[in-house]
């Protein structure tokens, strides 16, 4: 699409369509931008390492390889294959998971506000593990994946119909304030049963802060699949993405079923947030933040962004996790703090003095 | 039609045009009917707040205590208790609203809110030092919240700023601002004490309860301050979303009367959750509802202003009564009375133009 992108018109353009054809990144040209990604790609393979490697118990590659090839046989082995194998693969999927449905999202609703939770999904797997809480009195990690995706998925269909119905279908604007009055909604009706319940308040503060160690490899295994699909099918829009950033009039002469491709691309965001919160809890910054970085390294175009956000957003989020285990040894700092006490601070670096790209 | 309002150049258009003086201001009659509509419920609720309660007190008898009459326990409930309580859900609200319409002009984007760009966080943060790791109170916590608001607008802006404030960037620095803030506060959160905690989670749902004079001046001085600069400055929202070229063309004026609009929004944001703690979904949803309300692309500060003092009034109101006798932050009813009337408005929309 940047390939062709037209001249800027002699008139004043409008707002999204001057955004893709003004809009270019650090790296111009096809070759660079492969060549970046298989550095970042590289750099994702060297973080995922050091994930099992680092932390409170120190562990060698041996241990690994004795880890992933029999039964362990030592307390190190065992604490590898129970313990930092998932919670690395955790790490890889959530990340992969809350990039693409991030930067989805933002492609659907023009936004650059709109994050995975714009759907209500956070706020809807939320409420289900509170009730879950409550009413059932689940305590453990592995009992609210389902309670987890569950929520996220009706809470996502709610507020797509929600913003559906009334003129023009789910217009952008329309979604993302019906997303958000939706999640206040959710989260308003979650307070409220939390503040009245001390015990409930004190697993869900926990819950609410996004964790990668609470889900075994049963529960991975489960999520997995889900989230290899929602790829699978973000992958498969990213032409649709690319046509909608030029508006809606635009995206319709050019082709695009507009209404098709919201419906499809609001059922990848719902699978991979879906999946990703059920896994590790509502991490929130990865999914908004991660697609903006893209787009200033890669441009506009969705192709691209979406190649990006796939590769750099696994990265940041292990990074912070290895981060959290080392920083404050031997206790542990619960990965959503850290990415954003150390991931925003990098983002406003690169908002300040990168040439800023609309979604 | 007096001499000091006169016909517009479209029927629903009023031209308010004072003699002697200067400046000539635009009315739209719908603006001005919901307006005072919306600002007469909400002293009506806020009047009823006075009476309804634990302890029920006629109309006539809360008026007469308001004006120096009843025992010594009806002066405590009615003048200790409602009335500051009814006078601080007002102004917030309004304040809060006032905040979010001119933030949502400013970077032309309808999700944009104090809370997004992170300046309730910033307030939160300074309260909650104060709460969780000093441990005071009462004008302490204003003054910490007061102070964590105002260091956040001050970075926002500092870090946002580059040969002008574009509305995109401002955005985006407020969303890793907010990021940061809100990971610190998980952070104070996860380290301290359940009832710590527990207190600390009721103050950033935002509540009127034990509200005293000194959170009524607080904010009684924030519009003070901040409105007679916004009846100035009003017209220039208007053009704001034309984008900064296109503005500059039009006025001949630069990136000043931007940064002083931010300035003035901050300001209300910060002193509004300095009296009343981050009560969520008010600045978002009252220039919202008012715009779909309207249906059309007109400033509406004023029918703002009064949308969200009903919404707060009304929400602390609910809060009190249907939890009975313990109470509900206000902060949480907002968003449950607020949604559902945004999400309905957007279901009906019939025209494009309020469809947005």
């Amino acid at each position: 699409m940047a390939a062709t992108a037209p001249e800027r018109p002699s008139d004043v353009p409008s707002a999204p369509a001057r955004a893709v054809v003004a809009g270019s990144g650090l790296l111009r040209g096809g070759w660079t931008r492969m060549l970046g990604l298989a550095v970042a790609v590289a750099l994702l393979v060297a973080v995922t390492l050091g994930s099992v490697l680092l932390g409170t118990l120190p562990v060698g590659l041996s241990d690994v390889v004795g880890a992933l090839t029999g039964p362990p046989d030592s307390d190190v082995e065992r604490a590898v294959r129970y313990i930092r194998i998932p919670r690395t693969a955790t790490g890889l999927l959530a990340g992969t998971a809350l990039g693409v449905a991030g930067a989805v999202m933002q492609g659907l609703t023009r936004n650059p506000l709109a994050g995975p939770g714009v759907l209500g999904v956070n706020a809807g797997a939320a409420l289900a593990v509170v009730l879950a809480m409550v009413g059932l009195g689940i305590t453990t990690a592995a009992g609210y994946v389902w309670f987890a995706f569950a929520g996220a998925a009706v809470a996502a269909v709610f507020v797509y119909l929600l913003g559906s119905l009334g003129l023009g279908g789910a217009t952008p604007v329309k979604l993302a304030l019906a997303g958000s009055a939706f999640t206040a909604l959710l989260g308003a009706i979650t307070t409220m049963i939390t503040l009245r319940d001390a015990s409930t308040m004190d697993d869900f503060r926990y819950w609410v802060v996004g964790s990668l160690t609470r889900s075994d490899g049963e529960a991975l295994t489960a999520v997995a699949p889900l989230i290899a699909v929602g790829v699978v099918v973000a992958a498969g829009l990213t032409r649709a993405l690319n046509a909608l950033a030029l508006g809606d009039d635009l995206a319709r002469s050019l082709g695009t079923r507009l209404w098709i491709d919201r419906t499809v691309g609001a059922l990848a965001v719902v699978l991979l947030a879906g999946g990703a919160t059920a896994i590790a809890g509502p991490i929130g910054f990865i999914g908004l933040v991660v697609p903006h970085v893209a787009r200033m390294v890669a441009g506009p175009d969705y192709r691209w962004v979406l190649a990006w956000t796939a590769v750099l957003a696994p990265t940041l989020l292990l990074v912070a996790d290895v981060l959290g285990r080392v920083l404050v040894r031997p206790e542990q700092l619960q990965v959503g703090i850290i990415t954003g006490l150390a991931g925003a601070p990098f983002f406003l670096y690169l908002v300040r003095n990168r040439k800023v790209v609309g979604t | 039609m007096s001499s000091l309002v006169r016909r517009g150049p479209t029927p629903d258009m009023l031209l308010l045009d004072p003699r002697g003086v200067p400046v000539s201001f635009r009315l739209s009659r719908s603006a001005v009917l919901l307006t005072v509509v919306a600002a007469m419920a909400a002293v009506a609720v806020a009047t009823a707040s006075l009476t309804l309660g634990v302890y029920p007190i006629s109309v006539s008898d809360a008026i007469g205590i308001v004006g120096g009459g009843g025992s010594l326990i009806e002066r405590d409930v009615v003048l200790g208790d409602r009335l500051p309580r009814a006078l601080t859900g007002l102004g917030v609200g309004a304040a809060f609203a006032l905040s979010g319409a001119i933030l949502q002009r400013i970077a032309a984007n309808p999700l944009v809110s104090p809370d997004v760009i992170g300046i309730n966080s910033g307030a939160a943060m300074g309260a909650l030092t104060v709460l969780l790791v000093v441990g005071g109170g009462g004008l302490q916590l204003v003054t910490g919240a007061l102070a964590g608001a105002l260091l956040a607008a001050v970075m926002i802006v500092l870090i946002a700023y580059r040969r002008g404030l574009h509305g995109f960037r401002l955005v985006l620095v407020g969303i890793g601002v907010a990021a940061m803030l809100s990971s610190a506060i998980s952070y104070l959160l996860t380290r301290s004490d359940i009832h710590r905690a527990m207190s600390a989670a009721a103050w950033l749902t935002g509540s009127l309860a034990n509200r005293s004079s000194l959170h009524v001046t607080i904010i009684a001085l924030a519009l003070a301050v901040t409105v007679p600069a916004l009846v100035v400055g009003s017209r220039h929202l208007r053009l704001l979303e034309l984008g900064d070229d296109l503005t500059r063309t039009l006025t001949g004026a630069g990136q000043g009367r931007k940064v002083a609009l931010l300035l003035l929004a901050v300001v209300l944001a910060a002193m509004a959750t300095a009296a009343a703690g981050p009560i969520g979904f008010v600045a978002l949803v009252a220039p919202q509802i008012t715009r779909r309300l309207l249906a059309e692309r007109q400033v509406g500060l004023a029918p703002s202003a009064a949308v969200g003092a009903l919404l707060v009034v009304g929400a602390d109101l609910a809060g009190r009564l249907i939890f009975a006798p313990s109470e509900m932050p206000v902060g949480v009813l907002t968003a449950i009375l607020g949604a559902p009337a945004l999400l309905y408005l957007l279901a009906r929309a019939h025209r494009i133009g309020a469809a947005g």
